[in-house]
């Protein structure tokens, strides 16, 4: 089995871009390959817990949860979430938070890296 | 021992989108990412600017006077003072009606060695085809 590393960096409201990446992220986990997600940028907004399923938004915290407990590690932009104002106390559990060079080690071992969006 | 060559592409203008500047901060970041690889492990960046991408070289930018914030002109230097490879693609500057003379060369205030390139979009594609993985941003 491979590793596959995204990253993406677009809105979980606002774009479709993130559920994409986490449907992709969830397929290839699905197949039995190792994950890494990386989000910066606006794409933080994902990290944050108690996100409320409406109809007319998208709603990744439920899917999301259901990949980490597959495997899925999921990384968030520890800067780019502070300065959003996403601090750790509100975020999800087992969503990791780092500095930018963690993607960029997430790419050494990996088989593909695929980098999604951005507004 | 072993080296993950990344490529960095810049395709959009700066400020109006964050991309510019997480290409940026993202491909300064491989100086640090030693800390979770093995000895001898490396990732390296290599940044073009292409397209529109090329606006964010212009010099004299203003953005800590009006918007206190960093300008992407500084975080371009910052990329030059760490020996990061910086390509611009000559053809998109000419389209622009811009020229060595209107972008950031190099970064000597800083103490940086290392100079932009403006290079023919080719030497840009050659760039492409040796790395490992590319990123646009």
């Amino acid at each position: 089995m491979g590793k596959l590393t995204i990253g993406c960096f677009s809105s979980l409201v606002g774009s479709m871009s993130l559920d994409f990446a986490v449907k992709l992220a969830g397929a290839a986990v699905e197949k039995g390959h190792k994950v890494d997600f990386w989000v910066s940028g606006n794409a933080t907004m994902l990290s944050i817990k108690g996100q409320r399923a409406f109809k007319d938004y998208s709603a990744l915290q439920k899917p999301l949860q259901e990949l980490m407990g597959k495997g899925l590690t999921i990384t968030a932009c520890e800067a780019c979430a502070e300065a959003r104002g996403y601090h750790k106390d509100i975020t999800m559990e087992g969503f990791k938070r780092h500095s930018m060079d963690w993607y960029l080690a997430s790419t050494f071992d990996a088989d593909r890296v695929l980098h999604i969006g951005g507004e | 021992m072993a080296t993950t060559k990344l490529g960095f592409i810049i395709q959009r203008a700066g400020y109006k989108c964050e991309n510019p500047k997480l290409a940026l901060t993202h491909s300064i970041a491989s100086q640090s990412v030693e800390v979770y690889l093995n000895d001898g492990d490396l990732v390296t960046a290599d940044i073009a600017f292409v397209g529109d991408g090329v606006l964010n070289c212009l010099k004299n930018q203003k953005a800590m006077e009006r918007y206190g914030l960093t300008s992407t002109e500084s975080h371009i230097k910052n990329g030059l003072l760490l020996d990061l490879n910086i390509l611009v693609c000559k053809e998109d500057l000419e389209m622009l009606g811009l020229s060595e003379k209107d972008i950031v060369m190099d970064a000597e205030e800083f103490g940086a060695d290392m100079t932009t390139k403006v290079v023919p979009f080719a030497d840009i594609t050659k760039m492409m085809e040796q790395v490992n993985h590319l990123l646009f941003f």
